[in-house]
């Protein structure tokens, strides 16, 4: 147990260095679309993680998970569109898109997770497509499928500022996640994506679990949108497309389902992907369809390594201690022997 | 001796299925803090008459009853929380998390930490050291670090027993802890049964295919036959039963053996 709670510190405090790094790279570096690139990691890390809750910590499918997203991006731009853009009604934009983003999930939770996993699956996706209806029909409020540009308030104009903020809610979600799925509640979770009936039959309300997990998991995806809109300070009906739910499965399948760190490295992975693949097309004109490579690297990865990048290393490294474990084992009872 | 109350009761119990009658007119009571073994020849009912007794089935008739209270219509849910565990003959456990673990959560839902989302979960030591105890009743203390879909059939076995046990119910039906397990797994097993029966602490009904296992272990000893409580007894009185005999031991058994 001793050594547990050694290697639970040693991994906050590699997490908090690494943090830390990326806190000091805006003073470092001074290129404005690497910093760009940069926090649109941090941006869909948040997203990717808020998607493995479901996926890899409960075992929902969903596809409509772009929903919460669209949600968060549009709540934000339409408060900011109506009003003066300052930093009150930020807070107001933020709380309209929590609350939204809860009532859906929270409906689609209870509407949707009676049903067994394909079922839950294409429901969403059904959704999640009336959403993006919605905002292209309802021309007035959302400006159709052209959407429309905002002005944000002048703290975020500053793109230090805007990459800053972006990290700290990035940071506080990891580490406030991990407590998350390491609570009591967080390992019935888990128990219920292993086994649904036998944790009924150990007395927990599976239907009150999802739930709940799904109102976190939306939440914290709206919040990605609010970002997302405040770091282009533009949003089009592209926010609720299945592209971006497609992309959350793909970085948290490619980084570690399971896991929270996983998606946060499946998201730099693919967008940094996407940003040099994209610039290679000179070179070749397959790169410019970087996502056929990808298709195929996600192919290989879910036959090669199911459990993504993180899952695959944190795996090495259990293994790793085992077998040091045993080797002390094996020495201890040598002693006893001679 | 003060007589031994009776916990749980069926009154006439009777399932049919289309128009086969599985359960026919059963009335048992099995006594508190006792051993009672159901045998029978495979098709005998024995699994039935479990999966009414822990509501997975609802009878076509007759009534149960749990310490006097009609439970007949009760969730399984619902007569867990009263009291009635029961494993099935199926494994199932949670296989990718490490044996500690399963037995930590049904330790944690007995003690009702259901929402506790604020708390790291090994902020509980408690639950820890008590499914530790739990492994050790069970015999896999060793093996508690390990994932469970790593374990040997009958391990999987211990481990749902102490999963059962950990929920804390007053009286345990167990069906077939050694149903598909290898010959050397069986004594392990038994060992685990007869630990548990020391304890003293609970009821009791074990569903047992193989007679010869269970008569020393049993106070009492149930024999279903097509569906109809044949004899019941101390196992001394079932093994000189003759009606046991000629159905069970004799005809059928001789029948199903060839």
């Amino acid at each position: 147990m001793q050594q547990l709670r050694l290697n639970f510190e040693k991994s906050t405090w590699i997490y908090l260095v690494i943090a830390s790094l990326l806190f000091i790279l805006p003073f470092m570096m001074s290129g404005r679309s690497i910093m760009f690139l940069v926090m649109q990691i941090f941006i869909f890390g948040i997203f990717a993680m808020s998607y493995d809750l479901l996926l890899g910590y409960t075992g929902i499918v969903s596809f409509g998970h772009a929903m919460f997203f669209g949600i968060g991006a549009y709540s934000i731009a339409i408060v900011f569109d109506l009003n003066e853009p300052t930093m009150f009604y930020l807070i107001v934009g933020v709380l309209i898109a929590v609350l939204l983003a809860a009532i859906v999930s929270f409906v689609v939770g209870i509407l949707t997770l009676r049903l067994k996993s394909h079922f839950y699956a294409m429901l969403t996706l059904a959704l999640a497509g009336l959403f993006l209806v919605a905002a292209e029909k309802w021309r007035s409020v959302t400006g159709g499928a052209d959407g429309f540009t905002i002005s944000v308030p002048e703290f975020f104009k500053d793109r230090t500022n805007l990459y800053l903020v972006c990290l700290i809610v990035m940071v506080l979600f990891f580490f406030g996640l991990r407590r998350f799925t390491n609570s009591p509640l967080g390992r019935v979770l888990m128990a219920i994506r292993e086994n649904e009936g036998r944790t009924e039959s150990l007395g927990y309300k599976v239907l009150h679990y999802k739930v709940i997990v799904s109102v976190v998991s939306g939440v914290v995806a709206s919040i990605a949108g609010v970002l997302y809109m405040l770091s282009l300070r533009f949003v089009d009906t592209s926010v609720f497309a299945t592209e971006v739910t497609l992309d959350a499965l793909l970085m948290t399948i490619i980084g570690g389902v399971g896991t929270l760190v996983g998606p946060i490295i499946g998201a730099a992975l693919i967008e940094f992907a996407h940003h040099w693949l994209s610039d290679l097309s000179d070179v070749h004109w397959i790169f410019e369809r970087w996502i056929i490579l990808f298709g195929a690297v996600y192919i290989l990865a879910v036959i090669f390594f199911p459990k993504g990048i993180a899952g695959t290393i944190q795996e090495l490294y259990r293994k790793k201690r085992k077998k040091r474990q045993d080797n002390k084992e094996i020495k201890s009872e040598d002693k006893m022997a001679g | 001796m003060i007589p031994l109350e009776t916990i749980l009761e069926s009154k006439g119990l009777s399932i049919a299925f289309g128009g086969h009658i599985a359960v026919n007119q059963i009335s048992i009571s099995i006594l508190e803090k006792q051993f009672t073994s159901v045998i029978g020849p495979n098709g005998a009912g024995k699994t039935t008459l479990f999966n009414l007794l822990s509501g997975q089935l609802s009878p076509t008739a007759g009534k149960i009853f749990f310490k006097g209270q009609d439970i007949t219509s009760f969730s399984p849910t619902d007569r867990a929380r009263l009291g009635i565990g029961r494993s099935f003959q199926i494994t199932n456990v949670f296989p990718n998390l490490t044996v500690l673990e399963n037995v930590r959560l049904a330790v944690q839902s007995q003690a009702k930490v259901r929402y506790q989302i604020f708390a790291h979960y090994k902020h509980y030591k408690q639950f820890e050291e008590k499914a530790l105890s739990l492994l050790e009743t069970v015999l896999l203390n060793n093996k508690a670090t390990v994932i469970a879909s790593n374990l040997a059939h009958g391990e999987k076995r211990k481990l749902e027993i102490a999963m059962l046990l950990a929920l804390e119910t007053e009286v345990l039906l167990l069906d077939e802890p050694t149903a598909g397990m290898s010959i050397e797994e069986v004594p392990a097993i038994l060992e685990v049964i007869k630990k548990i029966k020391e304890q003293g602490d609970r009821t009791i009904v074990l569903i047992e295919h193989k007679m010869d296992m269970i008569l020393d272990l049993s106070d009492e000893v149930m024999v279903l036959f097509h569906g109809e409580l044949l004899a019941r007894g101390t196992p001394a009185e079932i093994m000189d039963n003759e009606k046991v005999q000629s159905a069970y031991l004799g005809g059928s058994y001789d029948e199903h053996l060839a």
